[in-house]
């Protein structure tokens, strides 16, 4: 059937866009993240690791060799991650029974409830941000409908907080947590859940032994769906999130603009670009090896 | 382990609270948002009656007709370009065997679903930045190139989807009947693709019109889409016109994937 150049000829033209757009960029930055700042932002090419160094640590000014940890960026870090696998968990507790309600419905209604899961999901991030924001907001509907009933004398401070934040998250990526978690479900056998009732096994021996871990998959992808797009977020805590909680996507942002050095920034994007690679390795390997056991 | 006669395998207590609970929650915001656009007064949170003088002040109001015509614009152009550049893709790897590079291919057209938007962002950033200073060109091109290559994998999956479930018998008879291959493509495979073709698109304009974080690290001076112009005035004191704004945007995303469902599930029958 000759070569294989018509498949590539064919793929041409959007591998090259996608080179030029999206991955071939991603080579600059790693490149940038390793040259000294420039003067108004820009780079200058010069070789240097302080970029990667002012990641971690910081140095005295007055005393160069005076080396600390950056704990300004460390904490950062950390609560990306921290408000990230919370986010996860959120979504978990709430996906599993919501998926568990889809699947379980007759299947003539089940496309229904799964639109109306998927509708949030394809309506615009930032106006779903925006309809949490004016729900939590000072004078917003949660504030006025506690203050009309007497339950609390002054508005709850809650937008600009890591509440904010977290509640902002989970409503915007659930659906990434249930929809996994659907397919898993959709799959499963229910004679064994019937075979463990039974062996007189209880609700709970019968969630945690059986259920459980016949979804595991749909959790393991949920839990990536919902942890990737967490630790890259930006549009949220921007919106919900204000000056004080920061997200490692809102401190990239920053070197770009007001702090004007482009290698920090760069460093700090191929950081988190490290942490989706890690998320996404330890995704295959779990995967890999639930298929394993399947197979057993 | 009372209830005998209603015993149900698939019945976990609680569940049914919850799920519903969360639908719940995750419409209420969207509604509340919907109904304070129809609000008679300044407030978002105190109903005063119901009136139209937002959205009235969003159609009079210039720069909102600006940044939505350019949405609607770029989110037209690159779906398009994405369109056609992933049903070239899609005939080069499906249902041709496998072939070195491939998973490269695959690697490549999948990353941008992968890559944080923000890592994307800067990236672009720096790229267009330096070839502003080469080239002095400050055009839309560049908004175009960045949101084409987001759209590419979007379109890629629905097309694929559909090529994937189509009969290569009918090909075969095509060729029985003495159609050449061109000919076979012409009239039997592409408009067999249409459905798959059709989703794809309306899933990248939908991606491209939700797209704010890649927009504003790319966009020149004056070149404000919906979500960045929307992204700036949320940090200011905000009227319902925000709402009545964000409502028929909303409408529009209804729309378009009310349709993509419509059209993916004819699919399989």
């Amino acid at each position: 059937m000759g070569g294989n150049g018509w498949k590539w000829l064919l793929c041409a033209p959007a591998l090259v866009v996608l080179v030029l757009a999206a991955s071939g960029p991603l080579v600059i930055v790693a490149i940038y993240s390793f040259l000294s700042p420039g003067n108004m932002g820009g780079v200058t090419w010069e070789f240097s690791t302080e970029a990667w160094f002012r990641v971690f640590f910081r140095r005295d000014i007055f005393e160069p060799d005076l080396v600390t940890w950056n704990t300004a960026n460390l904490a950062i870090f950390w609560r990306s991650v921290w408000l990230s696998i919370q986010t996860t968990v959120i979504c978990a507790v709430l996906g599993f029974p919501t998926a568990w309600f889809i699947a379980t419905r007759s299947p003539r209604s089940r496309p229904f409830w799964l639109f109306l899961i998927t509708i949030p999901f394809w309506t615009n991030l930032l106006i779903r941000t925006f309809a949490i924001q004016e729900m939590i907001r000072n004078n917003g509907t949660i504030n006025t409908v506690l203050l009309w009933s007497g339950l609390i004398e002054q508005p709850l401070q809650m937008l600009f907080t890591d509440f904010a934040i977290l509640l902002g998250m989970a409503y915007v990526f659930l659906p990434l947590m249930v929809l996994p978690l659907y397919a898993a479900m959709d799959k499963m056998n229910l004679s064994l859940i019937e075979a463990g009732y039974d062996l007189y096994g209880s609700r709970g021996a019968v969630l945690w032994h059986i259920i459980l871990p016949l979804v595991k998959p749909g959790f393991i992808a949920g839990s990536i769906l919902v942890f990737i797009p967490a630790i890259g977020a930006y549009v949220t805590p921007r919106v919900l999130g204000g000056g004080q909680s920061l997200m490692l996507g809102n401190l990239i942002a920053l070197q770009f603009g007001q702090g004007r050095n482009w290698p920090l920034g760069s460093a700090l994007a191929m950081l988190m670009l490290i942490v989706v690679v890690v998320a996404l390795v330890i995704y295959l390997r779990t995967v890999g090896r639930s298929d394993g056991e399947r197979r057993v | 382990m009372s209830e005998r006669g209603a015993f149900s395998v698939t019945r976990i207590p609680g569940f049914g609270l919850i799920a519903i609970t969360t639908f719940v929650l995750l419409y209420l915001p969207i509604v509340i948002l919907v109904i304070f656009s129809f609000n008679e007064g300044l407030s978002q949170s105190v109903w005063e009656g119901f009136s139209l003088r937002w959205y009235e002040a969003a159609f009079a109001n210039r720069q909102v007709r600006d940044v939505s015509i350019r949405s609607l614009w770029l989110a037209g152009v690159a779906a398009g370009l994405a369109t056609v550049l992933a049903t070239l893709a899609v005939l080069g790897t499906t249902r041709v065997g496998r072939f070195r590079g491939q998973t490269m291919i695959y690697a490549l057209i999948n990353q941008p679903l992968m890559v944080p938007e923000i890592v994307t962002g800067i990236a672009l950033l720096i790229f267009v930045a330096s070839i502003k200073v080469q080239t002095g060109y400050t055009g839309m091109g560049y908004l175009v190139a960045a949101h084409t290559a987001f759209c590419i994998p979007f379109a890629y999956l629905p097309i694929r989807a559909r090529l994937e479930t189509l009969d290569p018998a009918l090909e075969m008879a095509a060729a029985d009947l003495y159609a050449s291959p061109v000919q076979a493509f012409r009239h039997i495979t592409l408009p067999l693709m249409v459905p798959g073709i059709l989703a794809g698109f309306m899933l990248g304009f939908v991606i491209s019109l939700d797209t704010v974080v890649i927009t504003e690290f790319v966009k020149s001076a004056g070149q404000d889409t919906l979500p960045t112009y929307m992204l700036g005035q949320l940090r200011r004191t905000i009227t319902p016109e925000m709402n009545a704004i964000a409502t028929l945007f909303l409408l529009l995303s209804l729309v378009i994937v009310t349709a993509f469902f419509l059209i993916t599930r004819t699919r399989g029958r």
